[in-house]
């Protein structure tokens, strides 16, 4: 029969990467001085495991590259090597490829293995030129090879010689089953010898005292089995028994067609070899993580059961109750009522912590990345990572990967000095990079800071004055936290030589799009000569949104209750016109225009006069908006189901939800519906936030 | 049909050997270190063992040597899950008590073949 492990596959490559991970931090740590055996462990057990799963799958390549890390590793381990640099270097490069050959196969491509025979040989180097017990390792092929010597040919059938010590049975083997083996192999007589076995009384039945002659001669197929075969079946017991094997020959010769054949294989084996290296190049290079799958602890699903389980009892109480209901059993219902609503807001939230996972997914990344680029901006750099158990939102930590390495890319580069130039301004000439999560309210915050340089006031303002985001007169009334929230400003980000300021800046405007779209924002704090720390706020989950519920055109609507500043009845005195369609409206010192939502979203072609209307307002990318609305209603949590996948994207629409009543609404989109209303490129709106 | 205890704390591996054993009608526990598995053999019995040897926590041959100072455990059969590579641990493993082992990789139809061996 055979078994498709196909389905295991995308498991394996999920481990690997997990494995691949630990590795990584466990070399870093290595490389820090470390000399816990732990660690090392760790290291070898994930090589390990790497190593027998892609054996299984056929990933020779990647086997063998394991094959000569664990070498090495297991060196390490019994401490016949020591933990050099240079050693750590090689075996964080080798992780580096194991991870493309693994992404490679993950494609369904043939890795290239330049990069790894390269890696390989160095590996074999320093396995063999050092003091260790190199002739230990050796290669599997090599150990294969190395098999008994055979000769047969002539060889008619064997007699076996077969007593098992008297402990044999402790270890869970049956010279029963290996007998009824032996007798699968051909034709078997026997004969017991049990001239060991004690008497009734002094017998003890966890002894075996049994032993056995038997010849083995060629079965119906006419095939005389060899002698592994027969060999095979008493590998376990080598050290719990004696037994003698011995061939019954005819006395004839033929030359040795084993041998033959062995060196034929060998030949074919090579052939294969480099045939899979030539397909290797034409691999392809590109990396993708496909698998939408995500791992959960078996007590939350334990929890979960649970939670189902009280569902199925209310359900039934209620059903029940349905049955012969009349207004006596009024306080009865009233009472499932609560229990249903209860149990479906803990399913939810139970629901919510399965997607949950520990942030540490996130920042694993970075020891690897601070070591690296520190060393190639030749800067001390430390990372601190606080808060790694703080978990959040699978779909928004994979969001949030990429504005984090942008951010922490930001503080290496630009952010920290050199060491020189530390010293010099009297601080350790090491710098920190520090990454921190926590939760706060219903969000997840995650900073980075560092204490290099800080930003520079003047140096912002000079520039975002050349490019006319900000005028002169004022610049100076701005605080500070204003004027380094310009860095995320898209006019400032493109600006050619940014390093030369105090340096930050390049794409940072992108980033804080990316943070938005999540329904967060980003901050910069910072002062100069000391450091600089930017915040990104999240909601910890983008499946249920807070939503404030407004009408529209007799429809209703969502917007997300994070972005409402506040709602109030328009006062016909502050009504202004700019231009003949551009509508504001004066709130306390400032001026915010006003958008019509219906008209937009082509609900309603009726132009409601503004006086006494209703009027939200909302914060989105630094500015504050008014929204014409007919009518605010409740507050509540819907859950958010995509309309790209059930129907299509719409402009200014950022999905739908189910109501209590059971009619759908749609959720507003703000950036979209801004996009729609023509105000994006409006800069004389861009207010300070 | 057998009742058997895979211990591997690589989940795709454990996966695969109960998938394999399952398909012919086995009935499987999984457990994914040492510890997790000797907590197991308290409360159950089996008629085959199937271990890792290199896990965190308690590793095979620990956990074999564990086992069998459990007497119902004595004679069970212990297979330990090892690479072709490692000749001293088969050694450790059938000193502190171990049947016999599977040489990795992992091929089901050898699995099939080996436990047919200790079970019958």
């Amino acid at each position: 029969m055979s078994v498709d492990l196909e389905q295991f596959k995308e498991m394996f490559y999920e481990e690997s990467s997990e494995n691949l991970e630990a590795m990584e931090s466990g070399l870093l740590e290595l490389s820090e001085g470390g000399t816990d055996l732990d660690v090392v462990n760790t290291i070898f057990r994930s090589a390990h495991s790497i190593k027998g799963g892609s054996a299984t799958f056929g990933f020779t390549s990647v086997a063998g590259f394991t094959h000569v890390m664990e070498g090495l590793l297991d060196e390490m381990r019994e401490g016949k090597r020591e933990a050099e640099a240079k050693i750590i270097d090689i075996l964080l490069e080798s992780v580096d490829v194991l991870r493309a050959m693994l992404g490679s196969h993950q494609e369904g491509v043939e890795p290239d293995d330049e990069r790894a025979n390269i890696l390989k040989s160095q590996l074999v180097a320093i396995r063999d030129g050092g003091v260790s017990s190199s002739s230990g390792s050796e290669s599997p092929a090599q150990a294969a090879d190395s098999s008994t010597e055979v000769s047969d040919g002539t060889c008619q059938g064997w007699n076996i010689q077969f007593s098992p010590h008297e402990d044999l049975l402790q270890t869970g083997n049956d010279p029963a089953l290996m007998i009824r083996e032996l007798g699968a192999l051909g034709t078997l007589s026997l004969e017991m010898d049990d001239s060991r076995l004690p008497s009734l009384d002094a017998m003890d039945p966890e002894l075996a005292y049994l032993q056995w002659h038997m010849s083995l001669k060629a079965g119906e197929d006419g095939n005389v089995p060899n002698q592994d075969a027969i060999e095979e079946i008493f590998e376990w017991v080598e050290d719990e028994c004696d037994l003698t094997l011995e061939a019954i020959e005819e006395k004839r010769k033929s030359p040795d067609r084993r041998a033959d054949e062995r060196r034929q294989n060998d030949r074919r084996q090579n052939d294969r070899r480099q045939g899979s290296r030539r397909d290797g190049e034409s691999g392809a290079k590109k990396t993708t993580q496909a698998a939408a799958s995500i791992r959960v602890g078996t007590e939350r699903i334990d929890a979960m059961m649970d939670l189902v389980g009280e569902l199925v009892i209310t359900q039934s109480m209620l059903s029940q109750l349905g049955e012969d209901f009349d207004m006596s059993q009024m306080e009865r219902l009233r009472d499932g009522l609560t229990q249903l609503e209860r149990n479906s807001r803990e399913l939810q939230e139970s629901m919510m912590r399965m997607r949950m996972q520990p942030v540490s997914f996130a920042f694993n990344r970075f020891p690897r990345m601070v070591h690296d680029i520190g060393q190639k901006l030749g800067k001390q750099i430390r990372l601190e990572m606080q808060g790694e158990d703080t978990e959040m939102d699978k779909t928004v930590m994979e969001k949030l990967n990429d504005p984090l390495v942008h951010l922490v890319r930001n503080s290496m580069d630009h952010g920290l000095e050199p060491p020189e130039e530390r010293t010099e301004a009297g601080k350790d000439p090491e710098g920190y990079v520090r990454l921190r999560a926590f939760h706060q309210g219903g969000s997840i915050v995650v900073e980075i800071s560092d204490d290099g340089r800080g930003l520079s006031r003047e140096k912002i303002l000079d520039k975002a004055i050349e490019k006319g985001l900000v005028t002169e007169k004022d610049a100076e009334l701005w605080p500070d936290e204003q004027v380094f929230h310009l860095l995320f400003e898209a006019g400032f980000s493109t600006a050619e030589k940014l390093s030369d300021l105090s340096g930050r800046g390049v794409g940072l405007d992108v980033v804080r799009r990316n943070i938005e779209s999540l329904g967060g924002r980003v901050d910069v704090a910072s002062k100069f000569g000391e450091g600089s720390s930017f915040s990104i706020r999240l909601p910890l989950t983008l499946a249920v949104l807070d939503g404030q519920l407004f009408r529209l055109a007799g429809q209703t609507f969502v917007l997300p209750l994070v972005s409402i500043i506040e709602s109030l009845q328009i006062r016909k005195e502050l009504i202004g016109g700019v231009g003949s369609n551009a509508e504001v409206y004066r709130l306390r010192d400032q001026y915010i225009p006003i958008i019509r939502p219906a008209s937009i979203l082509g609900c309603s072609d009726t132009y409601a006069s503004l006086d006494g209307g209703l009027l939200v307002v909302v914060e989105w990318d630094n500015r504050h908006v008014g929204l014409l609305v007919d009518e605010l209603l409740g507050q509540q949590q819907v859950v958010i189901k995509s309309l790209e996948t059930n129907y299509q994207k719409v402009p200014a629409i950022s999905g739908a939800t189910i109501l209590g009543d059971g009619k759908v609404s749609l959720i507003i989109d703000l950036a979209g519906l801004f996009e729609l209303s023509g105000l994006m490129n409006d800069r004389a709106f861009r207010i300070a936030a | 049909m057998a009742k058997i205890m895979i211990v591997d704390d690589m989940a795709s591996m454990r996966k695969m050997v109960s998938f394999t054993l399952e398909s012919v009608g086995h009935e499987v526990m999984q457990a994914d270190d040492g510890d997790v598995a000797l907590g197991i053999a308290q409360e159950n019995t089996f008629d085959l063992v199937i271990t890792d040897v290199n896990m965190p926590n308690m590793d095979g041959i620990t956990l074999t040597k564990e086992l069998r100072g459990i007497p119902s455990f004595k004679f069970t059969p212990i297979l330990l899950l090892t690479t072709e590579s490692a000749k001293d641990k088969k050694m450790s493993g059938k000193a502190a008590g171990a049947t016999g082992w599977l040489v990795k990789p992992f091929d089901p139809d050898k699995l099939l073949a080996t436990i047919k061996r200790v079970l019958g």
